[in-house]
């Protein structure tokens, strides 16, 4: 297709908190100096800069990506925000991307930035604007309401116990006790203390859930020539998918994301991976809900339907397992402020597979990793693949 | 860079930061009022509520009968205008017992939100509603219900004509 080839070439991160006393255009300016630090570059040597951020009723303020737009580096530059939900935060990388790799920039600039805290008096309950104004919203639909139906699907259409998913909050949560950003990371959590956290929202207890949180990420983005000269070592991006289902989430099979497995294939393709299970070294799936990493990791092909969780229950997807799944910590341990989680899974990529993740170093040098966020009504997905 | 940078920037505040006053914020009510079109087929729709039929709608090309009915089918982007009567019956596909409401308040008796497949639609079509007259310890998935309706001199052409769906015996 004639595509240029894109690098990953820095990134940063604010920690992820309940509530941060910096405003959002202080946090996207926060990562994004950190990652012009760790690249050692400037914002003159930076062409374009994408945002993501996902819904606006969260800040209350209208044209959100115009606002934070000072904050992110974006003035006097070309700009775009891009949202699709929760899957903002792995697409806003391939926009960047294809500015790049379509030979329109060499360097590109990409925030993500999420302050849910705003919302008084839970972020939950902007969240009621996303169901259909007039079929659903009259019922005082909760956004626990989808996960628990989802999950209950999965549930019973595999015959997964709760204890099953369980697991996967311990795994992340303990392996977030490494992360230095993180806002729910406990080396002592077990899978008794998740099944007997309070439940929510049968079958979603507390701990089955990620947390409402602030925080921004920033990454950088140069084409070959520019990369090579600022780093030795370039973390490549070899493949991108994004895929959208249905809005009527009522009519499909809850219990398998097929959108999901459409944007990963788009994205195995372009990597020119046949065999994933073999050839991807360190996955990063979105985790809101526990399940949810089990469900995407199926859609991902990285796991038969319904056997997700033997991988997770035999240790797979432990940091020194044969396919650590969420080393970072994931949106269970290290938080969810939504876009900017879904950078932070690319993030990782980027330190894990330059070995510089530290404590959360996936051991075996890894060579291939893939990041995946999802949103929407349980719609939409967005897949990167990432090798060195 | 995290192995060498531990100091990550980002100021977490507590409730009592508020409290106490040791932040400034600013407090601001927005209200938005809107009144939606309902436009064609969720008009019929709501219509057809207001009777106490559930409408879908069927696609010739397809042949799949979605609930509830549109004005294209998303599968082969036709056209979709043959609306059809479904039954007031159906089968609960999943569903969660909601301990909080949608602004976060606890609840001691909880909602039942349910993905119900609706009789007449092609397999796996439902519409989101919720289940009412039914111990929440015995709701199970595949359970066989049917629409509690309003009176019919006080539906509105609304989703809440439907009041909940209640289990029934075959």
């Amino acid at each position: 297709m004639g595509m240029r080839k894109v690098a990953v070439v820095g990134a940063g991160m604010t920690k992820f908190v309940r509530r941060a006393q910096e405003t959002a255009k202080e946090l996207c300016w926060e990562a994004a100096r950190l990652a012009l630090d760790s690249s050692e570059l400037t914002m003159d040597d930076i062409e374009t800069v994408c945002l993501g951020t996902a819904p606006d009723a969260f800040d209350g303020v209208h044209m959100n990506g115009e606002y934070l737009s000072d904050g992110a580096g974006a003035w006097r530059k070309p700009y775009m925000r891009s949202y699709v939900g929760g899957g903002t935060g792995v697409f806003v990388p391939i926009q960047g991307w294809y500015h790049i790799a379509s030979g329109l920039f060499d360097t590109c600039l990409v925030v993500a930035e999420e302050k849910m805290s705003s919302y008084y008096p839970h972020a939950q309950a902007a969240f009621l604007t996303i169901f259909d104004h007039t079929t659903e919203r009259p019922l005082k639909p909760n956004l626990l309401w989808i996960f628990a139906l989802e999950m209950n699907r999965y549930m019973h259409t595999y015959g997964i116990s709760k204890e099953d998913i369980a697991r996967v909050a311990v795994k992340n949560k303990r392996n977030a006790a490494d992360h230095p950003s993180a806002l729910l990371g406990d080396p002592n959590i077990t899978v008794e203390d998740v099944l007997n956290s309070e439940v929510l929202a049968w079958p979603v207890n507390r701990f089955d859930v990620s947390p409402v949180s602030d925080g921004a990420v920033a990454i950088i983005l140069a084409a070959e020539h520019v990369a090579k000269r600022i780093t030795d070592k370039p973390v490549w991006i070899e493949g991108v998918g994004w895929n959208l289902d249905t809005a009527h989430w009522t009519n499909r099979d809850l219990a398998y994301p097929r959108y999901v497995e459409y944007a990963a294939r788009m994205a195995y393709d372009m990597a020119g991976i046949r065999e994933p299970r073999k050839e991807i070294n360190i996955v990063e799936p979105y985790d809101p809900f526990d399940y949810k990493e089990l469900h995407h990791l199926e859609g991902l092909l990285l796991a038969d339907r319904g056997k997700a969780p033997q991988l997770v229950a035999d240790g797979v997807t432990n940091r020194d397992g044969d396919m650590p799944v969420c080393p970072s910590g994931g949106l269970l341990g290290v938080g969810n402020p939504i876009a900017a989680a879904g950078l932070m899974k690319i993030a990782e990529l980027f330190w894990q597979l330059r070995g510089e993740a530290g404590k959360r170093q996936v051991p075996g040098q890894p060579k291939r990793g893939l990041a995946q966020a999802w949103g929407d009504l349980m719609q939409v997905g967005t897949v990167v693949i990432m090798g060195r | 860079m995290t192995a060498d940078h531990q100091d990550f920037p980002g100021t977490p505040l507590s409730e009592k930061d508020f409290e106490q006053g040791n932040v400034l914020f600013r407090h601001d009510e927005m209200r938005g009022q809107y009144a939606w079109d309902t436009g064609i087929a969720i008009g019929r729709y709501l219509q057809a509520l207001r009777e106490g039929v559930i409408l879908g709608a069927y696609c010739r090309h397809c042949r799949k009968t979605v609930v509830p009915p549109r004005s294209v089918c998303e599968w082969c982007f036709r056209p979709m205008h043959e609306f059809v009567p479904l039954q007031d019956t159906g089968t609960v596909n999943t569903f969660s017992l909601c301990y909080v409401t949608w602004d976060v308040k606890r609840i001691q008796e909880p909602e039942i939100p349910a993905v119900i497949e609706i009789d007449g639609a092609s397999p796996l079509h439902g519409i989101m509603h919720k289940l009412g007259e039914v111990n929440p310890q015995d709701v199970h998935i595949g359970m066989r219900v049917q629409a509690a309706w309003k009176e019919p001199e006080e539906r509105q052409g609304a989703i809440t004509d439907i009041l909940y769906f209640k289990p029934i015996e075959e």
